[in-house]
């Protein structure tokens, strides 16, 4: 009776999108486990034939553990100091009158409008030897520091530009909140810093964490500032991958590393995840 | 005798003022409300009160201490906001032990208070529940239980019923007059709904941009209204304006007696009366006659519109439980000469 109602209906809306889903991301990734299973052979690159010596390769070597480890580690970092930052500028600009409001929120927001390798750039010149970090710590009497190609660097240009992934969600959810809730926990004999502990960060919290996931997500994977901050020496994962296919010319190895990668950052993303939802479903509904 | 007391309390804005002189003192264990349609200051007195707006002038007086210019966690009154603002991620208990929590009450005391106000407030059973697992009746009482179970010195309510359905409001307007008789805490409620304010309270306190212009017990606030505006904003009336001429008041070519003295010769005036103190009568046996255009059935009572010669007059008639005249029936309309009200207009407003 009723036409266009069918079963088929659901599958076609969803098509076009599934098309786009399979063909650009299941695909590829499908092609690259393949790809980290083959053989590869220096003079005669990859052969038609299948080995687990990738993997044991990179799980016994301590070069690529390292790195492993250094990636894990400096977007954890990365990831507090997102936190630890970025929340109380999310709360600060939620209590900002309009006008500001807007124009503050157009500054956190305005550096994705450029683009990440112009980012790097930025710093390497602001934290270079002879850069406007080190001029100032001469100018006040302070010996120079060694800042570009350290971690130090990497991790402030990845906080630079992970920031408004965190103060986003943390935003949205301060607008969730009832204004008065704060108002109410003064009432009650709460001090401001107590209202804030108690009653406003409980409930951003579940912003605070999605907002950690994205920046987690985004910095273990991170290629441009690694690559322009880090230098040749101290590389990351995504680094690392790049120079296995492009210097090495080993792409199942290449390929190994990046399902490492994808997998270790898969476990850890679900494993936060789950920590959120049975929180949320808990706290807020 | 006065508990709290507001002495020329004033809140201005740039060159607006929110509230300006506002002179009130409240007896311990009064239940006095703040009535006046939005914009009129109440809730930002309530909040001066409450020390979440700062005043610009003026001081607040809480039982022979100053207490103006102390913030709000010092204050340690209750406070039912108009969104209750529960905390979200605290079960009810949780909610209702933040203050106590807040005094350093011991577990054990702090418990058994959180009990004994949930029981007050009939939610005994309810101590897990979060704050979304309730309806809004339940939730408007988890959040007086939490202004409550801190024995504050006052209690502030703002506009703690509108978020409820009508039925559910006239009930929490007597399970919260209980409450408060009960506690004896005393209270201050702003609202915008002046049959909340006439029900509950021992005083009202009318405020029309930014200003008192009336403080008074209901019943008396509804038989003697000191404005134009009072009068209208409190219940229904009928109001016409007419002329003063030969010891009489006219209006539209009708002479109605009238028991006042004092007024000049043809000077403007205005009558008003309520509703229910007009009776309908067979035509010609009253003091106007009219035609009833309209007529509205409210259960307890009929409400009619009757068109006469001086105007659209409002009617209100108990139901005895018969049909009443209907649509387009000619009636007369009467009433005892002590319940209408004549004032004189003031020169200018006539024109």
């Amino acid at each position: 009776m009723s036409v266009g109602r069918s079963a088929a209906t659901p599958f076609w809306l969803v098509g076009p999108g599934g098309l786009l889903f399979l063909g650009l991301i299941v695909l590829p990734l499908v092609l690259t486990v393949i790809l980290s299973f083959h053989v590869y052979d220096h003079t005669t690159g990859i052969k038609n034939e299948f080995t687990l010596a990738h993997y044991a390769a990179v799980f016994s070597d301590d070069y690529y553990l390292g790195i492993f480890w250094r990636t894990l580690r400096l977007a954890a970092l990365t990831t507090l100091i997102c936190a630890v930052i970025g929340a109380p500028e999310a709360y600060i600009l939620s209590r900002m009158r309009d006008p500001w409001r807007s124009v503050f929120l157009l500054v956190i927001i305005g550096p994705l409008l450029v683009s990440v390798v112009v980012r790097a750039f930025g710093w390497s010149m602001l934290l270079g030897s002879t850069g406007l970090v080190n001029q100032t710590l001469q100018a006040l009497g302070f010996d120079s520091v060694r800042l570009l190609y350290t971690e130090t660097a990497i991790v402030i240009a990845l906080v630079h530009v992970m920031l408004p992934f965190m103060v986003i969600p943390v935003w949205t959810a301060l607008q969730k909140l009832d204004p008065m809730v704060e108002a109410a926990a003064w009432s009650l004999g709460a001090s401001h810093f107590t209202a804030l502990r108690r009653v406003v960060l409980p409930q951003v919290s579940l912003g605070m964490l999605s907002g950690s996931l994205i920046v987690f997500g985004l910095s273990a994977s991170a290629f441009a500032i690694p690559g322009l901050l880090g230098g040749r020496r101290l590389k990351m994962a995504a680094t690392l991958v790049y120079d296995e296919y492009m210097h090495e010319l080993n792409w199942p190895l290449g390929a190994t590393i990046a399902i490492i990668v994808l997998a270790a950052n898969l476990v850890i993303m679900l494993a936060y995840n789950r920590v959120i939802e049975t929180r949320a479903r808990k706290a807020l509904g | 005798m006065s508990f709290l007391t507001l002495e020329k309390l004033s809140k201005i804005y740039g060159d607006f003022a929110a509230a300006r002189d506002i002179d009130l003192s409240v007896a311990k264990g009064e239940f006095v409300s703040l009535l006046g349609p939005s914009g009129c200051g109440k809730t930002t007195t309530l909040q001066m009160i409450a020390g979440l707006v700062e005043p610009t002038t003026g001081t607040i007086t809480l039982d022979g201490r100053d207490i103006t210019r102390q913030t709000p966690n010092k204050r340690g009154l209750g406070i039912v906001f108009q969104s209750y603002a529960l905390f979200p991620h605290m079960t009810v208990a949780q909610n209702v032990a933040f203050g106590l929590e807040m005094r350093k009450v011991a577990k054990a005391e702090r418990d058994e208070r959180v009990a004994t106000m949930l029981g007050l407030v009939h939610l005994g059973g309810f101590a897990e529940r979060y704050p979304r697992q309730l309806s809004g009746g339940q939730r408007q009482r988890v959040a007086i239980a939490r202004a409550l179970v801190i024995q504050p010195p006052v209690l502030l309510l703002d506009e703690p019923l509108s978020n409820l359905d009508a039925k559910l409001r006239e009930e929490m307007q007597f399970e919260l007059r209980r409450i408060q008789q009960r506690v004896g805490t005393t209270t201050i409620m702003v609202t915008h709904d002046q049959a909340e304010a006439l029900s509950i309270s021992d005083r009202v306190v009318v405020m029309e941009q930014g200003r008192m212009t009336q403080v008074d017990a209901p019943y008396r606030l509804y038989e003697n209204p000191a404005t134009p505006f009072i009068s209208s904003f409190v219940g229904k009336m009928n109001r016409l304006d007419g002329a003063w001429r030969k010891g009489a008041m006219e209006i539209a070519g009708i002479a109605l007696p009238a028991e006042t003295s004092g007024l000049s010769e043809g000077q403007a005036i205005a009558l008003s009366i309520r509703p229910e103190k007009i009776a309908l009568k067979p035509a010609g046996q009253g003091r106007l006659d009219g035609t009833i255009a309209n007529r509205f059935f409210l259960g307890g009572s009929w409400l009619f519109t009757v068109e006469t010669a001086a105007g659209a007059i409002l009617v209100s008639a108990p139901n005895d439980g018969e049909e009443p005249a209907r649509e387009g029936t000619k009636v007369a309309l009467d009433w005892a000469l002590a319940s209408q009200r004549i004032e004189p207009l003031a020169q200018g407003a006539a024109a």
